[in-house]
């Protein structure tokens, strides 16, 4: 029997292709989890009212031209919000996250990030000294990788009108060089590299929320990935895709990438790096680190010639000590996700659906 | 991670996956039909990829012992009834919130207003019930005699602390019941089971004693850990070739032949036997389903609360029950992974990760790429 002529994975995988529609009639905290609902929402709605090529690629960035001619530079432009609790956790803060996560999202597109807007939406009664200490860590972050915060906005809201502190960043970054780093770029043959170990940002915040009483010694890994990425560019330009695994974690990025560019992706378990600290919370809580978030590790896609160049690259930063490759792409079949488990078997990894709810027994 | 590593080994699995195939080539033909009873098993044999280490002439049938899957609709609505009322904070775990009712699901109408909640254990929210002595707090209890117990110590300690606002709506289940169930149902075909691990530590292995018995299979209480389930499925073949039917443990680190005294005291102090309870595909099991007794009734949601308590018939198009009694495999189901998916569940097999469509459409099992893989150089 050919791969991909079973039964079950064409039903699966027609199911999967399915044009994403909204059929809920509320949103959900699903919707915002960076799996599957969130997918659908922004491919099934915000795609469908704002439709224009910058923006159906889907990217995580928009990447384009602002004058004519062959040589013309190219600029990439992000926005992101940050809504985390709790406002401080070990390892940093919102203020960090919010200037990380903008810079980040220039950083895959290989741009170099130059200026960012900060707005913010606070509660009244908000201490001025968390917002200080907050502040102190936006400037430092920015500092880091060389970009201002240049422009800004301030709303106070009622109590209870938001949850103590939002802060949006947008963030414009140039790219100085001829690499078309894409999500849709990857190809057969192509290595995946992964920057270090999963799951420190997501298992950090579960934690640090103190509902499970779980104490532990692990730290978010919230940094700025340009200069990493600024290190790998000066090896090589030959990177196809870039993607730092946020929400959803490793899974949820390479479901993407593999989908975009028309690959499959084939994991190798036991080269999948997790510090033990998170394996423990998440056999515990009976969630898997691949689907934990990250806010300081990147996914390279490369082709075989330059991937270990890369890593060696990799290495030698402080922000990518631990980088690997993690496995490779494949032609077949398109799409998906698979990861060859350390005890001999096989098994597809999926999008995340809804939030990573904990087993019950 | 250590204590769990060492049970997760490849090198042990594949020496373990030899003997199976030498014990599978005295079997022979037609294909022997194993069943998992327990949705934790399901979980492990998709995520660590097992079926690709069984013989073809092994085929693992996925239980009924998922305690999500087999909730019926009528008893979703009734949570729903409860969970919208003026005043509650309706609590649950992650898993049940996902669960469609007959028209909506616990996360939907928390999105709508209602003041539904996840919990980690009982006791967090009798927690929130003391900080809340204003508003009227509601624990889903779920699972079989596994959960139980917590439920039980947890309206223990509401009783002696007399926290008036807090109550339970009981969906506790046993497994004996729906066991002799599956036994006795005609269209069933199995070989042996891979017995319950965590329900077993509580009631003890004892109990299945009538199945290799009166009904001739043989039953190995099994652990959680992929190779747990490899040894298991080894366990029941030798017994098969041997001729034998017997209750054996494999689980052995935790289970006994007769359970944990306390837990089982605790669940008797609480709870007794329902007459009948309704589950999903199966239908309407005798004495398989408990209810907190009368001398706690104050901490029973049913008695504070009117439920509609209706009976819901499944959607027409879903097969929940010939897959959960191993008749059906999940794709042979119409409406598998076309109009029921994860996102948009109709059958509740679809919706918990031990649920045996979920995990099927989750971690799928492709044995093409297996043999790819391996014709193909490592990584890394």
């Amino acid at each position: 029997m050919e791969l991909g002529k079973s039964p079950l994975f064409e039903r699966v995988e027609r199911a999967r292709r399915r044009k994403p529609r909204v059929k809920d009639e509320f949103i959900t905290l699903a919707h915002g989890s960076g799996g599957r609902a969130m997918h659908d929402l922004v491919e099934g709605l915000f795609l469908d009212y704002f439709r224009n090529p910058l923006l159906e690629a889907l990217e995580d960035q928009a990447v384009f031209e602002i004058a004519g001619g062959a040589r013309a530079p190219r600029i990439a432009f992000t926005t992101d919000s940050y809504v985390v609790t709790p406002l401080f956790f070990p390892g940093g803060d919102i203020g960090r996250l919010a200037v990380c996560g903008t810079v980040n999202d220039l950083a895959m597109s290989g741009a170099r990030p130059l200026y960012l807007s900060a707005g913010f939406i606070i509660e009244e009664g908000f201490a001025v000294a968390d917002l200080k200490r907050i502040l102190q860590s936006m400037r430092d972050a920015a500092e880091e990788v060389g970009a201002q915060i240049v422009t800004g906005d301030t709303k106070v809201v009622q109590r209870g009108g938001a949850d103590k502190l939002f802060i949006n960043t947008s963030g414009v970054g140039l790219i100085e060089h001829d690499a078309r780093i894409s999500a849709a770029n990857a190809r057969p043959g192509d290595k995946i590299i992964l920057s270090g170990a999963m799951g420190d940002h997501g298992t950090t915040i579960l934690v640090a929320r103190g509902d499970l009483d779980l104490e532990t010694e692990i730290a978010s890994d919230v940094a700025p990935l340009w200069p990493l990425v600024e290190a790998m560019l000066g090896a090589t330009t030959e990177i196809h895709s870039l993607r730092d695994p946020t929400r959803g974690g490793v899974a949820t990025a390479l479901n993407e990438i593999a989908h975009n560019s028309n690959v499959c992706f084939q994991l190798d378990e036991e080269c999948l790096p997790a510090r033990e600290e998170v394996k423990g919370a998440c056999e515990i809580l009976g969630l898997d680190p691949l689907y934990m978030a990250n806010e300081g590790k990147l996914i390279a896609i490369a082709p075989a010639e330059s991937a270990d160049l890369l890593v060696a690259r990799m290495r030698e930063h402080p922000s990518g000590r631990e980088a690997r490759i993690i496995g490779e792409a494949r032609a077949e079949p398109p799409g998906i996700v698979v990861m060859n488990t350390s005890f001999g078997g096989t098994r597809i990894v999926d999008m995340l659906v809804g939030e990573q709810l904990p087993r019950i027994c | 991670m250590k204590y769990l590593d060492e049970y997760r080994n490849g090198e042990i699995a594949k020496r373990l996956a030899g003997e199976i195939a030498r014990l599978s080539a005295r079997i022979g033909d037609p294909p022997l039909n194993l069943m998992e009873v327990c949705g934790g098993h399901t979980h492990t044999i998709f995520k660590y990829g097992i079926e690709d280490l069984l013989p073809p002439n092994i085929q693992m049938i996925h239980g009924p012992g998922c305690p999500v899957c087999v909730i019926p609709l009528g008893r979703v609505d009734d949570a729903l009834a409860i969970a919208k009322r003026e005043g509650v904070i309706f609590t649950t775990f992650g898993d049940m919130m996902r669960v469609p009712g007959s028209k909506t699901s616990l996360l939907q109408a928390k999105a709508e207003g209602a003041d539904v909640r996840m919990v980690y254990s009982p006791l967090d929210a009798l927690k929130l019930a003391k900080g809340n002595p204003d508003r009227d707090v509601v624990f889903l209890a779920l699972g079989f005699e596994t959960t139980a117990p917590s439920t039980a110590l947890t309206v223990m300690a509401a009783a002696k602390e007399e926290v008036d606002n807090f109550s339970v709506f009981c969906n506790h289940i046993m497994i004996v019941p729906a066991l002799k169930a599956l036994l006795d149902s005609p269209d069933l075909k199995l070989d042996g089971f891979v017995g319950p691990g965590h329900v077993s530590a509580v009631i003890g292995a004892r109990v299945y004693e009538f199945a290799s018995r009166e009904y001739g299979k043989p039953l190995v209480v099994s652990g959680f850990e992929p190779l747990d389930v490899l040894q298991s499925v080894a366990m029941i073949m030798k017994q098969i070739v041997e001729g034998r039917a017997e209750v054996e443990i494999q689980y052995s680190r935790f289970v006994s032949r007769d359970g944990n005294a306390n837990a089982l005291a605790a669940i008797c102090e609480i709870f007794e036997a329902r007459d009948y309870f309704e589950w999903r595909g199966l239908g309407s099991i005798a004495h398989s389903g408990l209810k907190i007794k009368k001398a706690y009734g104050r901490f029973d949601a049913e008695l504070r609360f009117a439920v509609p308590g209706l009976r819901i018939a499944d959607p027409k198009a879903c097969q929940c029950g010939e897959i959960l009694k191993g008749v059906k495999k999940p794709w042979e189901c119409k409406v598998f992974g076309t109009a029921c998916t994860p996102e948009t569940p109709i059958g509740s097999c679809m919706v918990s990760s031990e649920g045996a469509c979920a995990a099927y459409y989750n971690f799928g099992r492709l044995s093409k790429i297996a043999e790819r893989s391996a014709a193909a150089p490592a990584v890394g």
